[in-house]
Parts: structure tokens; sequence; C-alpha cells
């Protein structure tokens, strides 16, 4: 069998050039800048994969003088660890990203949210604002960044319960319209963008809009860094052309004996090994990069049930199907695996599980069905014996 | 900014709508109803318990109907299967987390999750309970409990606290499985900013928060034969207890509720009414000896003077202007001059030794649990006031005396201390201390009636978040000349929000006005936490037409007039402000902590 895995290498590829790749950007028009990140086809590298030029194209056509920037780096989905590596390795390209969209938005106040485990590396980050702040000048962009450290709830990942974190309310998400793209910080328009998603654009405009394209799939175009965790013997970050089949990913990254890979985190989905020639990474799943491979020695119950007690903990718990679905899908698989439920009980979980998709306020709730469908659907026995 | 209109389709009905209206709200012009439970028209916008949800043709995900705005063409199900599904297993949910032992709840039978778990025949056992073993009612509080068991988490009382009251003494802790809705530290209810307005009872749906109930205290002294038990009922209670029996709000019942309260065996009905009469003279007196030390003396005094008959207010401004107390006039509520009159003058005239009665207020205040209970109401050697009983425990009570309440005849307030003027109904609503003592101190300063039509001091009534009304003194008699010719500003505001703003401009040296009302409730007390539940702007409106309603009704319209009131000044008190009022009708505060 041949491996399909094309690795990459632009990420993490030196910061030194990404100066150049700015100067040649901002030499072109905002709508030409938009037009090619559209072009690109480059979506948020978060989890909901929304394409960043159109958000931007949103943001800028605001009518208000004050907008905001705000680099998501509240990295808290379970299995991802690679925001964590751009900072530490090119933070400068995250923040020639942030330039960037600060030249088409109109933007004049950037925001790093920081995830507060991450407090560690607020030195390394301030010296290369502070860098920033400088080197900007000659660019006549004036952006002025700062640095705003999460409290450690998983919620405040969701870009309107980040905003509200960050106006020192409690982090739970807005009701959505409005959109931060109109009503965010402070009311004022605002960008959330992931980290990578930011680094991504020096990518986009070193190779141009094309070459960029055409890397990876139909659904899913350009390269993505992957937190590989779990039965691994190359567990780490690396980057990858989307697009590959799991099978290929497993191939590369497994241990010969994969059972299992939850691709997107906590809240993606779980492949069963029958369906990893079926499965491509990035389509029609989630573009977070997490993926946990499990092998024939975990337990897909005690996977499941450690997914659902870190969802129970973690809902913000103001909207009923999130906060209580997750207590029941917790209970109830407890409850079916104590004897104390009969199997077919696992049925009425799965609907609650969509029940809490087609009417939770945030992604958090809407998408533990994704984890609970696919491990209960493919190893129900395990759920059971 | 211009509103457009937008126009969609409801279940297959064209609806146009105002840019900016909710889905929720655009059903309702079509009679289309949609459940909600987060969902209260006096609160800001919350969309968390998702029970609203209605199905937008051509999306996947539901929409919460109360939170998304009705847009161009948008084509809505509010009941298709995917909908009802949906919302039964939503509420399934709420069921879950809940206890629903609703035989012994208090809320039984007028709880908004009991309707709706009843309309969607919600099945109990579907799911696994959820509900927290460890959680205790906290009774800490005189004026209220709270009930985690009983708590949907739809956060109304937090909205109510913050937005209406400004006090912020509820909010959301904790996050996920024990997200749940606290206090400061989680501390008891006594020890915390609460006010005890009781907003939060009449906006939660369940009986999380519920006033604290002495009923059965007040059937055991009825019961007692060593003892002789006074009741006097609030203006507002006699507009809106009628809504405990079935009328429609703004039924105005007051011989039926003194019938009720006499077969129920209290041994006097009284009207508290006097003794709002009687803070009158004694108000409208301090303020204008306060006016003369200003003007004529030339002495430091607070103005401008603050009323003091709610409770809640007098506890907001304890602990959030502690600074600015002097302001507060010194007279006590009508309900505590009730209670120190009752165990002297009226234990005096009726020989009855003070230690035998048990002195109960009918009221539409949970605020008034607690005034009843402050260490400094016991000026009549004795705790002036025993026991204060909401609107609704009062309907309770009756229910519970087998009475057929709409069968009822009419009786008259029983006397000494039932009689009372026009001027003391209108105390129900806001504006109405300001109008009652208008009447009387402009009468007092220039011997003649308030130059309005009918006594109607129109400009200081509805339901405007601050009123004021300027009046000039011209004609004054001698003892007033040094008001002649003076403008002056009065304002008036209900809601601690509201209050919050006037306290600001006193702050700031700003307060253009000499004389202000404030009262804790939106509304006044027609809309007090003691209400019967629903209370709404339209209920609030149709109980203050009431109170107006019983004003125009009366012979006497101004306190000074009150044959009683004159009696008990020649017999007992002697002067306004005298020894003898200054020892039983007046008080102090306390500076309280802002935590």
């Amino acid at each position: 069998m041949t491996t399909h895995i094309n690795k990459l290498g632009y990420i993490f590829s030196k910061d030194c050039e990404c100066d150049d790749i700015l100067k040649n950007t901002l030499a072109k028009t905002k709508d030409e800048v938009v037009s090619e990140l559209i072009k690109s086809g480059l979506r948020g590298r978060g989890g909901a994969g929304f394409p960043i030029g159109l958000k931007w194209k949103f943001t800028a056509s605001q009518p208000e003088e004050v907008k905001y920037i705000i680099c998501n780096a509240d990295e808290g989905e379970p299995g991802t660890f690679k925001d964590r590596e751009i900072l530490t390795q090119v933070p400068k390209k995250v923040l020639r990203g942030m330039a960037l969209c600060a030249y088409v938005t109109g933007a004049k106040k950037g925001f790093i949210y920081l995830r507060g485990e991450y407090k560690y590396l607020v030195p390394h980050l301030q010296k290369n604002i502070d860098e920033f702040h400088e080197d900007m000048k000659k660019f006549n962009i004036d952006l002025n960044v700062e640095i705003f450290l999460g409290s450690g709830a998983y919620v405040c990942g969701e870009e309107t319960a980040l905003i509200e974190s960050m106006e020192g309310k409690r982090g739970e998400p807005r009701n959505k319209p409005p959109y931060p793209n109109q009503f965010g910080y402070l009311g004022k328009p605002t960008v959330v963008n992931n980290v990578e998603t930011l680094a991504s654009t020096m990518i986009v405009f070193r190779l141009g809009a094309d070459v960029y394209n055409n890397l990876g799939t139909k659904d899913q175009q350009g390269s993505k860094l992957f937190s590989i965790s779990g039965d691994s013997p190359k567990e780490g970050v690396h980057e990858i052309e989307l697009g590959m089949s799991v099978a290929d990913f497993v191939n590369e990254f497994g241990d010969g004996d994969t059972k299992a890979v939850q691709v997107g985190g906590v809240s993606g989905f779980c492949v069963p090994r029958k369906n990893f020639n079926k499965e491509i990474i990035g389509e029609g799943n989630t573009t977070g990069g997490s993926t946990m491979i499990f092998n024939s020695s975990r337990s897909m119950y005690n996977v499941l049930h450690n997914f659902l007690d870190f969802f129970a903990e973690e809902s913000c718990g103001q909207c009923t199907p999130c906060r209580v679905g997750c207590q029941q899908l917790l209970k109830g698989i407890e409850a079916v695996k104590a004897g104390e439920k009969s199997p077919k009980y696992l049925d009425q979980l799965i609907k609650l599980s969509k029940t809490m998709q087609i009417t939770s306020k945030c992604g958090l709730g809407q998408s533990v069905t994704n984890s609970f469908t696919s491990i209960v659907n493919n190893f129900r026995e395990e759920m059971i014996y | 900014m211009s509103k457009n209109t937008i126009t969609l389709i409801i279940d297959g009905t064209k609806v146009t709508v105002e840019e900016g209206t909710s889905i929720l709200d655009a059903a309702k012009k079509v009679d289309i109803e949609i459940p909600t439970l987060c969902h209260h028209e006096d609160l800001c916008v919350a969309g968390n318990c998702r029970v609203c949800v209605v199905e937008e043709k051509g999306k996947n995900n539901l929409t919460a109907s109360c939170a998304a705005p009705a847009t161009e063409g948008m084509d809505i199900l509010t009941s298709s299967p995917k909908v009802r599904r949906a919302r039964k297993d939503i509420m399934a949910l709420l069921v879950s987390e809940h206890n629903t032992q609703c035989t012994t709840c208090y809320r039984n039978t007028n709880c908004e999750l009991q309707t709706l778990a009843s309309d969607y025949n919600v099945d109990n056992d579907i799911y696994l309970s959820v509900l927290k073993n460890n959680t205790t009612i906290d009774k800490s509080s005189w004026s209220i409990e709270k009930d985690d068991s009983k708590c949907i988490r739809c956060q109304r009382c937090v909205r109510t606290c913050a937005e209406i009251q400004h006090v912020n003494a509820l909010a959301v802790t904790h996050k996920g499985h024990e997200m749940k809705i606290s206090t400061f530290m989680d501390f008891p209810m006594n020890e915390i900013v609460c006010t005890n307005c009781g907003q939060c009872i009449i906006h939660c749906p369940t009986a999380a928060l519920t006033e604290r109930r002495y009923y059965d205290d007040i059937w055991e002294a009825i019961d007692d034969p060593t003892k002789h038990v006074v009741v006097n009922t609030a203006p507002s209670v006699r507009v809106a207890l009628g809504e405990m029996f079935d009328y429609e709000p703004g039924k105005i019942v007051t011989g039926k509720m003194v019938t009720a309260l006499k077969k129920m065996g209290f041994d006097s009905v009284l009207d508290t009414d006097f003794s709002a009469d009687l803070t009158i003279i004694e108000e409208a007196n301090e303020l204008l000896v306060r006016l003369k030390k200003a003007f004529v003396d030339k002495e430091e005094v607070a103005l401008p003077m603050i009323t003091s008959c709610s409770p809640g207010w007098v506890k907001f401004i304890e602990h959030m202007y502690p600074e600015h107390l002097g302001h507060l006039s010194t007279c006590k509520s009508p309900q505590q001059m009730f209670g120190s009159m009752v165990k002297t003058y009226y234990a005096e005239k009726k020989g009855i030794d003070p230690k035998d009665i048990v002195c109960v207020a009918g009221m539409p205040c949970a605020a008034k649990k607690y005034e009843a209970n402050r260490p400094e109401m016991r000026d009549s050697g004795f705790q002036d006031i025993d026991a204060g009983l909401t609107t609704r425990e009062l309907g309770h009570m009756i229910k519970q005396a087998g009475i057929k309440f709409q069968e009822l005849p009419e009786e008259n307030f029983d006397k000494i201390m039932g009689e009372s003027s026009g001027a003391a109904v209108v105390f129900g609503a806001t504006g109405g201390v300001m109008e009652a003592a208008l009447r009387t101190a402009y009468a007092v300063i220039t011997g003649r009636p308030v130059p309005f039509d009918n006594l109607n001091i129109t400009p200081v009534r509805g339901m405007e978040s601050i009123k004021e009304i300027t009046i000039k003194f011209e004609d004054c008699v001698p003892e007033y000349s040094f008001l002649e010719g003076i403008e002056a500003k009065f304002g008036i505001a209900h809601g601690l929000t509201n209050a919050r703003a006037i306290m600001d401009q006193i702050v700031e040296g700003k307060s253009p006005y000499v004389f202000i009302e404030i009262m804790a409730c939106p509304g006044g007390c027609i809309g007090g936490g003691g209400q019967p539940i629903p209370t709404t702007d339209e209920i609030r409106k149709k109980r203050i037409e009431a109170i107006y309603a019983e004003d125009m009704g009366k012979p006497i319209r101004m306190s000074h007039e009150n044959p009683e009131i004159k009696e008990i000044y020649e017999s007992f008190l002697k002067v306004p402000l005298g020894e003898k009022s200054h020892h039983l009708l007046h008080t102090k505060y306390r500076k309280r902590k802002r935590y």
C-alpha cells in the first residue's frame, strides 16, 4: 500500500521572510487581498471552518470607525496543541497575519486571547509584540496588539464567549445574530481568527492563491497542522496537505494496531477501523486538527465517558440542551453499562444528542452528537458489555 | 435609525413587522403562541431555555424564536414534528433536573414549567434524574426563600436583580452541571446586598424563589383565645387580591377582602391606609421643617428629602449610599406606624394589654417581612408588627379557610384605625405618596387645595421611569411666607435602577428636587414582590387604574381631613413631629456594607 501523506513545512519555515510577504501584499489593494484570500479557499483553522476572506470582507464593509482583531489562542480542544507550537516557533507570522487583517479591515487594536495555561509564553510573545510594533512603523500599519489571558473555561474558545470574557463578563456564548463581525468586542465590529488561520495567510501570499488552492481537496484547501496524540509513535505537531484518507494517516502515524481515530478533537468524529479507507480527513469533518489515535487496548466506553465527563463540566450551563443533555448522556451510558437501563436506551440517547445538535445555543452543545453518535454506533458492544 | 418593515411567513401566514422584531413577537401578531420559559417581557433577551425553538425552512438547526430577529422572507414553522419533538425533549431535560414534588410545592398550579410539562405531557421517566441531592433551601432571609432544587436556570431572577433593580444580589456561578444561581461567595440570603424587594420572586417561573411564609404562625395566633389578632391591609392588596380568585386584574375587592378576613377569625380588620394618612401628616410636616431650616434658619439640612415607605428602597440606600442616609425621611413606613399605634394607642383605647396583641400586616411586598423584623421596629415596647403577609399568602389563607371569595358580601373595616382618605389609597401606585403629600402640604402652605382638577395631580401618575412636577407656591399663609413665589421641583422614581439614577444626581450635587418619592418596585406597591403572579406591565396598569378609581370613590381625599387622624392627634399624639410621634412614628437607619 502506498502512503499518500504529503508532509509540508510552510508554517514552521523561518519567520524571516514574512516581512517581505507582508510588504508585497500591502502593495495590493484591500479588495485584491480579500479576493485572493477567498480564492485561496483558506478557512478558519480553529474548527468551525468559516472562509477567512469572507469574514474579513464583511468586517471591512462595516461603517464603524473602531474595529478590533482578536487572535484566538485559547486552544482548548482536548488533543490540540498546534497553536502553542506556532506561537512558540513562529509568532511573527501570526502577528503579520494580524497586520494584514488590520490593513483590510481598518482595525487599530488587536488582542491575542491566550489560553491561561500558556501563561509561560507571555514574555516571549510580549517581546515579539514589541518588535512588531517597531517593525510595523515602516509599513505604516497602526495596530497595537495586547495579550489577554484567558481564565480556563473551554467554552471561551467560542468566539462570542471569548468576547464576553474579555469584557469582564461570565464567559458565555451570545445569541447569534448579531455576529462579531457586526457586534463584537465592546459592541464593535470584530474579527476573531484562530492562531493558525492568521499564520496561514502568510502561506497564501507566499505561494499565491492558486497554488494554495491546489493543495488539498475539493472541500478543504491548503495545508493544515495536525496535533497527533494517543497510541502513536509519532505524537506531535505535523503539517500535512489536507485530503488524505484516514487509512493513509493511520499507516503513517499509527502504531500498527489502530482501532479508531478521533478526528477533530472531542467535538469531532470517531472513525472506526472499518471506515479508515472511506473517510478523508478534512471532508465532512472538522478542521481543528486534533487527531487522537486509539489502539485495540483502549476501551471506547472509557474514551466516550471521558469525553462526556469533559462536556458535562465544560458546558457553560446557560442553555438547557447542553447543560442537562451532557449530564444525561454521561449518566445514560453509565446506566447502560451498569445494566440499570436497557441497551435500547442508547438509541434514546442518540436521539437526545440530535436534539442537542439542533437546539443548543453554541457549537459546544451542537457538536457533542458527533463523538457520541459515532462512538456509540460503531462500538455499541463496548458500551453495553 | 428609521424602522423598516419586514415580511415573513409563519406557519403559512404572511406577517409584516418592524425590523428588529423577534420571531416570537412576530408570531404573537398572528395569534401563534410559542412556549417560553426564560423569556419575560420586563427583561432583556436570554435565549437560554430553548423551549421557544422554531424551524426555519432550509436550515438544519432550530432557532430560538425569542432571540432571533425576523428577517425578510423567512419561512418559519412553529409546530413542525421536528419542533415538537425537540421542545418535548428539552422540557423532559428540564424536568429531569427539577424537584418534581409538585403537590407540596408553593407554586403548584401557578408554575410555568408545570404548565408546559402538562401541555406537552412530558414523560418523567424518559431520562434519569440529575437533580442534585445535596441542595438545601436557604431560609436565612426574613423575606425570601431560595430553593435551588426548583431552579431551571432561566436567569430571570439574575436579569431582574441586575436590570430592574441594579442590585446584582443574584448571579450565575460555576459552570456545566454545577452551574447555579447564587450569591456573592455563596453567602446566605440574609448576608448579602439583597433588598428583599421580591422582584425575583414575581419573575421566577417556578418556586425556586418564594417569599418566606408565615401563615401557620398566624393561624396559631388566631386559634389562641388569649391573643387579640389585628390585621391591616395595604392599599395595593385590595386591587390585586382578586387575581388570586379568578377576577380580572384591576378588580377592587376591598369589601370582600374585609369580610373574608373577619370570617377567618381576625379579631379586628383594619386599614393600613389609616397609617398612610398618618405618614403623610408626619412626612409633610417633616418636609416643611426641613424647608424652614434651609430657607429661614439657613441651617445645614439634607435636601432633597426622600420618602421612606418602601423597605426595599430603604435597604438599598443603606447598602449603596450609606453616606447619604440623611436624605431619607425619618418617618416609619405606614406598616410600622400602624404596628406601633396598635400596640399603644389602639391597646389603650380598647383596653387590651399590648402583650396579648398580635399585629399582622397584609402587604403587596416581600421586604415588609424583613422590615417587621428590623430591631429598630420595637418602639411600642414589643415587636410592632408581628408578621407581614404577602397578597399571595393572604389568598392562600382565604382558600385554606374554605371561603368562597367571589360569593362573599362586602363589609367595612373595623374601627378604630379603619378610616382613610383617598390620598392614602393612592400610596399603592408610583407617584401616589407624592400626590398625597402634595395634597396636604399645599393645603398647609397656602390654605387652599392643590390647583388640579378634582385634586388629581396627574403629572405624577403613570409608568414613566422618572417623573417630575414643578409647583409654585403663591399667597402662602403667614407661617410659610418664606416659600412665597418659590417654584419647587418634586421627583418620583420607581424600580431601584431609577432610584440609583436619582441618587447619583444627589451624590453629584445636581439634584433639582426638594422632595422625592422612591418605590423599590416597578409601578410602585401595586407591582410589589408580594403581589399575585404573573405581574406584567399590562396588569400593573390595571391595578393602578383601580387604585385611582378607589381614590375617586372616597368622600375624603386629603389625609389631614381624615377624622380618625384628627382624633389621634387630639387624644394621643398631640402634634405632628411631637414627642410621642418622635418616639413611635420615626426611626433611624444604618450604614451597611456594599460587599
